[in-house]
């Protein structure tokens, strides 16, 4: 561990002239470099029309920032713009897949896997599927160190009636790291279908989705450094083909007739209605942002601050920190719970000095029933981050403990 | 340390609530959610022959203000009617606060509040804290 790895890699964010801002919930949603606010703005101000079938200047300029960007997009994660469909989110990729691609693949008495610590975003479309086609959840446990058992996964899998293994590539909550590859080789091995849900990995790491393998993977654009609105679907050409359309409309068809339509090809048969242009251009330009730092040293970094937060954190008496002990385990996150005082109550201590926090369930009530916990407080970390910023928490929490902690 | 939100009363409160555990058979009890934050709080009550308060319990968790609310109305309503009980309005915790309560921290002050109401109306009160107030007149309650 250098100590280059623990000053900012880059500080370019418009936001972070606040002064005092101690901005640790990257997690819930990115704060935003100034060169993707520049090009939402360049491509509003000086290239904006509507997309598909342009025919003056203005237009075919757009539509070619829009075509090179969602190619950069795909590019970035290593996978093809035809298999790249643009959503509004992660949220509405994962619907995508759950009402186009379940009800033909999923039917009674099959199994749906997911583990114990999805977010709810890759929860509840699937608990729907399963009640509306008679299919069953089968939950992967998380250990005590928040990782799951690939043993378990091949029990799951020995009966032959899992269709679809859903799996977080990064925990929201925990920060473990899902061995991602195994699982989608299993799942494949044994005729399921896999989807990756990214939305915590793909800034943060090395992601190559065609490395993985998995023929759905997930993520969203305003966790990533672009703007909301914009979330990616990565999916595998032969089962896109085979799918039905999601939403229908303008842009996904090729020809409407009064009795019948036939669709458009990949990837905008599932793209009904004008697409976030401005936002994928946005995003374009963010992930050349994260490509320019490099993204190996972006984790390194990230990796760093991990393991600082995690040495100075559990140091700290009363506090119990959640998921996998080792930075490398993880991404760029830290759960923890204090003994005297309620998360809630952690928050709005630690923002009053303007250290920006999350408390809650983060949207995995599944796995805080199955931790025993109500809530936790949670730090997430980005290249703008540094040991300060842990070590500005760490004084904070000071306050909690002043306040809560003598009995 | 002299702190407007987590004064001393509060902190005390939260830390040692009174008429907080378990109640066996309760003649009424609800439970509700703050799922913001996660707080689960449940209410129990036992009344006499002419619904009147005669003792109170909670259960569940969350953070000080939601605990502290519902340690400080527990005093305050023994003896109380379950007409008048069902009446309360969010004064009745504000007051006993006695600080500034930020949008965010509403409902955490006034789920203990939700489920006593509900309690004695014996349906979830429809009463949504960051509503407009009034308590849910009685000629609605389905005792
Ligand atoms: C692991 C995980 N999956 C999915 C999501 C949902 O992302 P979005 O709200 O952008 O659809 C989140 C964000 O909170 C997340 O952390």
């Amino acid at each position: 561990m250098t100590t280059a790895s623990h000053t900012a890699l880059a500080l370019d964010f418009p936001i972070l002239e606040q002064e005092g801002l101690v901005y640790l919930d990257s997690a819930a949603t990115s704060q935003k470099p100034r060169v993707v606010l520049d090009a939402l703005e360049d491509f509003l101000a000086h290239h904006n029309a509507n997309v598909h079938r342009g025919v003056y200047p203005l237009a075919i300029d757009a539509d070619t920032r829009f075509s090179a960007a969602r190619a950069q997009i795909a590019a970035f994660v290593g996978a093809e713009p035809a298999e790249t469909i643009i959503t509004k989110n992660a949220t509405e990729a994962i619907n995508l897949v759950r009402y186009s691609w379940g009800p033909q693949n999923v039917g009674a008495g099959d199994a749906i896997v997911l583990t114990e610590a999805e977010h709810h975003s890759n929860i509840v479309p699937w608990q729907q599927l399963c009640e509306e086609v008679g299919a069953e959840l089968r939950w992967l446990e998380v250990d005590d160190e928040g990782m799951i058992s690939l043993g378990q996964l091949d029990e799951f899998l020995a009966d032959g009636r899992v269709k679809m293994v859903a799996v977080t590539h990064c925990s929201n909550v925990l920060g473990t790291i899902n061995p991602v590859e195994e699982v989608v080789a299993r799942a494949r091995a044994a005729g399921a279908a896999s989807l990756i849900d990214g939305s915590q990995a793909v800034p943060h790491m090395a992601v190559n989705v065609d490395a993985i393998g998995a023929d759905f993977y997930v993520w969203t654009g305003h966790k990533a450094y672009g703007p909301t609105g914009i979330g990616l679907l990565h999916g595998r050409r032969e089962l896109l083909e085979a799918m039905p359309p999601f939403l229908t409309g303008g842009d996904m068809i090729k020809t409407v007739s009064f009795e019948a339509t036939t669709f458009n090809e990949l990837p905008f048969k599932f793209e009904a209605g004008t697409p976030p242009i401005a936002e994928t251009v946005a995003l374009g330009a963010a992930v050349d942002f994260i490509s320019g730092l490099g993204i190996d040293r972006v984790r390194a970094h990230e990796e760093a601050i991990t393991a600082y937060a995690l040495s100075q954190l559990q140091a700290i008496p009363g506090l119990t920190v959640q998921g996998p002990p080792l930075a490398q385990q993880r991404g760029g996150l830290v759960s923890f719970t204090l003994d005297c005082a309620h998360p809630h109550d952690v928050a709005e201590i630690l923002g009053r000095d303007q250290v920006c926090v999350r408390a809650g369930h983060h949207c995995t009530q599944p796995l805080m029933k199955k931790l025993g916990l109500g809530a936790t407080t949670r730090a997430s970390f980005a290249v703008h981050n540094s040991t300060d910023d842990v070590d500005a928490l760490v004084g904070s929490l000071g306050n909690v403990i002043e306040i809560f902690g003598e009995s | 340390m002299d702190d407007a939100l987590y004064r001393e009363e509060i902190l005390e409160h939260y830390k040692r609530p009174h008429n907080f555990g378990p109640m066996e058979n309760p003649d009424r009890e609800s439970f509700d959610t703050n799922p913001l934050c996660g707080d689960e709080l449940r209410v129990m009550l036992k009344v006499d022959d002419n619904d009147v308060v005669e003792e109170v319990r909670f259960e569940g968790h969350g953070c000080a203000i939601s605990q502290a609310s519902a340690s400080m109305i527990s005093d305050e309503i023994n003896g109380m009617k379950l007409d008048d009980l069902a009446r309360l309005d969010r004064s009745a915790i504000l007051d006993l606060l006695g600080i500034d309560i930020s949008a965010t921290r509403m409902k955490c002050a006034l789920l203990s509040l939700k489920v006593l109401k509900s309690a004695a109306i014996g349906t979830l009160a429809d009463w949504e804290p960051d509503t407009a107030d009034a308590a849910r007149p009685a000629g609605g309650a389905q005792l």
